[in-house]
C-alpha cells in the first residue's frame, strides 16, 4: 500500500451514457479503478444541465448546477466521460453562478477539480494501460467540446498509443464538427444531415474497422449515419477501448 | 424554425453547383489561411495585441471618435455623423444629388449593404456602378453578397461565364478567368472614368491622422476613389484605430485571415482631398460615420462584437456556412459574425434562427483574429430568446418538462426506467430506424437502441449484490 490516501472521484456518467450505453460507465469505473483512484457515483446526478444553458434558459440551467455541485463538491476530483458535459461544468457553471454570491465560490471549486476522463487518466493520474489488445485498425474524431474547451487532443491518442495491436488512421478533418450539436441536430435536422453525410464519408474514406470518440453525443450521431448508409465501421467510445470492452458490441449492436 | 430561414436553407441545401463554390472557395480559404498562421509563428502575439488595440479603442469611442473629426476636418474632409441607416442613406443620396451626380462608383463596403445603400442609389435615379469584380458579378446577376470577403463566392466560374455571356456586350472570348476578368475590366474602365461621385468603404479610420485605410486586390478602389469629383467614405465607427501603426498591426491578422496573403495587392490611405499642387484626387471628400446600433453594442452583452475587423475565417470555418452559404442567412452579414450582428440590426423577433443554428463547436473563435467569443455571444442571443418569449412554444415546454424530471433525481430514474421501456419498443436488432417525436433524427439518421436497464440501475443493484 502507498502511503497516499487514494483520490476520492466522482463519477458523473451524463444523462446520455445512463439510458443509452451504460457499458461507458462502467468502463469509466473500470479505468478510474485500476488507476488507483476510489470512486463514487453519487446518486443525485441526471443531467448537467447543457440543453438548457444551450437553449438559453439559464434558470433551469443554474438549479441543475446547483444541485450538481451540492452533489460532487465533496470529491477530490469530479469526472466525466464527455468533453462537452465536463466543459459545461468547467466553463458553463461559474459563468451561470457567477452573480449568485453564494454559489460562485463553490462553482469556482468545482471547475478547478472537474475533468473530461481521458485528460484525468492522462494529465492527472499518469495512467498507463497496459495489456490491453484490439486488432483492428481505428479512426479518432475530436469532439468539439472537450478539444477547444478542455484541450482533450493528444490525451485520447497517448493513451490508445499502448492498446497493443490498435493501428490508428488519421482522419481528415479530425476537428470539424460532426454536425450533434445538442438539441441542433432536431431543430436544424437538414443542417445537421448535411454535415453528418460529410462526416460519414471522411471516416468511410478511412477504411478504418472502428471509430473512437469522448462524447456519446457526437459518437450517436456519427454511427447513426453510418448505420443508415450501411458502412460497417463499428463506433465506440475511447475509453471502453482502453479499459478492453471493444470485443463486446458496438454502439447500435446488441449482445447477443 | 421560422419559415422563411426554413425555405432558404431547403433551397440552399437542394443545390449542388452551391454546395461546390462553397467548398471551393472556402477550402481555399481554410488551406490558406492555415499555411498563412503556420508561416507566422508570431500570429499569436499579434492576435492578443490586435485584440488590445481594439478593445483600447473600444472603450475609449469617444475620445478616437472626436479626434479623428478633427484631424480629418483639418485636412480638408467634411465628417457626417449617422445615427442609423436611414440617416447614413439619406447622407450619401443627398451628397450626390446636391452634386447632380447621374453616375457613381462604388468599391466593395460591407457598411455600404448594411445600410442598403445600392438600393437608395436607384430610389434617387442614380446609376450605380460597382467596381468590384465579385460585386460587379452579383449587380449583373441581381444578387446581394454571400460572404464578406467574396461577395460572389456562391457562384462557380461556369456561371459567371454564362452571366457574362449575356450581360457583357460585346461578350467574353472564352470562359477562362484571365479573358472574363479583361471583360469585366473594359466594361467597367470606361465607367470608372466618366462617374461622377465615387463611394467607398473603409478598413480603418485613422484618428491622429484623419486618413481612412482601404485594402484591395483589384485596385478598383482606387480608381472608385481618385478620378471622381466627389469621393465619399461609408463607416462603421468600430473601424476607428488611434494610428497608422495600429491600422498596420491589424492587418497583419486581416490579410492572413481573409485570404491568406501577407498582405493586399492595394494599401491605399485616403487623407483628405485633393490639395494645391496634387496630380489628382476628388474635389470634395465626406466620410459618414454610421453608429447603426453599435453604441448599443458598448453597453450590452455583445460589446466583444465591436472588435470585429470583417475578415470572414468564421464563416470559412463554419460548419453550418459550409452547408448553407450566405444568402440563407438572410442579413447583411452572414456566418457567425452575422448570426451574432443579424439581431443587432434587423431585430431578433425575425433572426432568431441564426444563433440557434449554431452546433457550438468553436472553431470560429478558435480561428478568430481578434479573440471574438463568437459561440458565447449566440449563447447570449439565446438567452435574450428564451427570456423574450421568442422560442418555440413546444421547445419551451420540452425543456420545460425535462428540467422538472431533472431536478428531481427519483422521479427521474423512475421516468428513465419508462422512457427506456418505451424506446426500446420501437428498435429492432440495436438500432430505431423511425421515432415519432425524434423525426428530425430518424429521417436521416438511426439511433442506437437504449440500454434495457440504466446505467444507475444496473450501477444500484451491483452495489447491493456486493453487500
Amino acid at each position: 500500500m502507498s502511503a497516499q490516501p487514494k483520490p476520492r472521484v466522482g463519477l458523473f456518467v451524463t444523462c446520455l451514457v445512463d439510458a443509452i450505453r451504460p457499458q461507458i460507465g462502467f468502463a469509466a469505473l473500470e479505468l478510474l479503478e485500476k488507476a488507483g483512484c476510489e470512486v463514487e457515483v453519487p446518486q443525485v446526478q441526471t443531467c448537467c444541465g447543457q440543453p438548457a444553458l444551450n437553449s438559453g434558459n439559464d434558470r433551469n440551467a443554474a438549479l441543475l448546477a446547483r444541485q450538481t455541485i451540492a452533489a460532487f463538491e465533496g470529491y477530490d476530483y469530479v469526472v466525466l466521460p464527455s468533453g462537452s458535459c465536463a466543459a459545461t461544468m468547467v466553463h458553463g457553471y461559474p459563468e451561470l453562478l457567477a452573480d449568485d454570491p453564494d454559489w460562485t465560490g463553490r462553482a469556482r471549486a468545482m471547475a478547478a477539480k472537474t475533468h473530461e476522463i481521458t485528460s484525468f487518466l492522462h494529465d492527472v493520474l499518469g495512467y498507463v494501460p497496459q495489456g490491453v489488445r484490439l486488432e483492428a485498425s481505428a479512426t479518432y474524431h475530436d469532439s468539439c467540446s472537450g478539444l477547444r474547451d478542455l484541450g482533450v487532443a493528444e490525451q485520447p491518442r497517448a493513451l490508445l498509443s499502448h492498446v497493443e495491436g490498435l493501428n490508428m488512421r488519421g482522419l481528415p478533418g479530425n476537428d470539424v464538427c460532426c454536425g450533434f450539436g445538442g438539441a441542433f441536430c432536431v431543430k436544424y435536422p437538414d443542417i445537421s444531415n448535411a454535415i453528418v453525410t460529410e462526416k460519414a464519408e471522411a471516416i468511410e474514406g478511412t477504411g478504418a474497422d472502428i471509430l473512437l470518440a469522448g462524447d456519446l453525443g457526437c459518437l450517436m450521431n456519427m454511427a447513426g449515419k453510418l448505420h443508415r448508409r450501411g458502412a460497417r465501421t463499428r463506433c465506440f467510445h475511447t475509453i471502453e477501448v482502453l479499459a478492453g470492452r471493444a470485443g463486446g458490441p458496438a454502439i447500435g449492436e446488441e449482445a447477443s | 424554425m421560422t419559415a422563411r430561414f426554413k425555405d432558404r436553407v431547403a433551397a440552399a441545401l437542394a443545390d449542388p453547383v452551391l454546395k461546390l463554390a462553397i467548398d471551393r472557395t472556402t477550402g481555399n480559404a481554410e488551406r490558406k489561411r492555415a499555411a498563412a498562421v503556420a508561416d507566422f509563428p508570431q500570429f499569436g502575439a499579434a492576435r492578443a495585441r490586435g485584440q488590445a488595440i481594439k478593445d483600447h479603442v473600444i472603450a475609449h469611442l469617444d475620445h478616437y471618435l472626436e479626434m479623428f473629426e478633427r484631424n480629418a476636418t483639418a485636412r480638408g474632409t467634411q465628417v457626417h455623423w449617422a445615427a442609423d441607416d436611414a440617416e447614413a442613406r439619406a447622407i450619401v443620396t443627398n451628397i450626390c444629388l446636391a452634386a447632380n451626380a447621374r453616375r457613381v462608383t462604388r468599391s466593395k463596403s460591407m457598411l455600404g449593404e448594411e445600410i442598403g445603400l445600392p438600393h437608395a442609389l436607384a430610389d434617387a435615379g442614380i446609376e450605380r456602378v460597382e467596381t468590384d469584380l465579385a460585386e460587379h458579378i452579383i449587380q449583373l446577376a441581381g444578387e446581394h453578397p454571400s460572404h464578406i470577403i467574396w461577395p460572389a463566392m456562391h457562384r462557380t466560374r461556369e456561371q459567371v461565364a454564362e452571366l457574362f455571356k449575356t450581360a457583357h456586350q460585346p461578350p467574353p472570348a472564352a470562359e477562362d478567368p484571365a479573358t472574363m476578368v479583361q471583360s469585366a475590366r473594359r466594361v467597367l474602365r470606361e465607367k470608372f472614368l466618366s462617374a461622377d461621385v465615387g463611394i467607398s468603404g473603409a478598413n480603418f479610420l485613422i484618428a491622429d491622422t484623419g486618413a481612412t485605410c482601404t485594402v484591395t486586390n483589384e485596385g478598383n478602389a482606387e480608381l472608385t476613389t481618385t478620378p471622381p469629383r466627389i469621393h465619399i467614405v461609408t463607416a462603421g465607427i468600430e473601424k476607428l484605430v488611434p494610428s497608422t501603426a495600429h491600422a498596420f498591426a491589424l492587418l497583419r491578422l486581416l490579410v492572413r485571415s481573409a485570404t491568406g496573403g501577407e498582405m493586399t495587392q492595394y494599401t491605399t490611405f485616403h487623407a483628405g482631398p485633393r490639395r494645391t499642387g496634387d496630380a489628382d484626387g476628388p474635389e470634395e471628400m465626406h466620410i459618414v460615420l454610421v453608429d447603426n446600433g453599435r453604441t448599443k453594442m458598448l453597453a450590452n452583452e455583445f460589446r466583444d462584437m465591436l472588435r470585429c475587423i470583417r475578415c470572414g475565417a468564421c464563416m470559412n470555418h463554419c460548419v453550418v456556412y459550409r452547408q448553407i452559404g450566405g444568402h440563407a442567412y438572410g442579413g447583411t452579414y452572414p456566418g457567425p459574425m452575422g448570426s451574432v450582428l443579424t439581431p443587432v440590426l434587423d431585430g431578433l423577433a425575425i433572426s432568431r434562427d441564426l444563433p440557434n443554428a449554431c452546433t457550438m463547436n468553436g472553431r470560429c473563435a478558435e480561428v478568430c483574429p481578434v479573440g471574438i467569443p463568437l459561440p458565447t455571444l449566440l449563447r447570449a442571443w439565446r438567452r435574450r430568446s428564451w427570456r423574450e418569449g421568442l422560442e418555440p412554444a413546444p421547445v419551451r415546454a420540452g425543456i420545460g418538462l425535462w428540467a422538472q424530471f431533472a431536478r428531481r433525481p427519483r422521479l427521474y430514474r423512475l421516468a428513465t426506467r419508462l422512457g427506456l421501456r418505451v424506446l426500446r419498443l420501437f428498435g429492432r436488432s440495436g438500432w430505431i430506424s423511425r421515432l415519432p417525436l425524434a423525426r428530425g433524427w430518424t429521417d436521416y439518421r438511426d439511433m442506437p437502441r437504449p440500454a434495457a436497464k440504466s446505467f444507475m440501475d444496473q450501477y444500484r443493484a451491483e452495489q447491493r449484490a456486493r453487500k
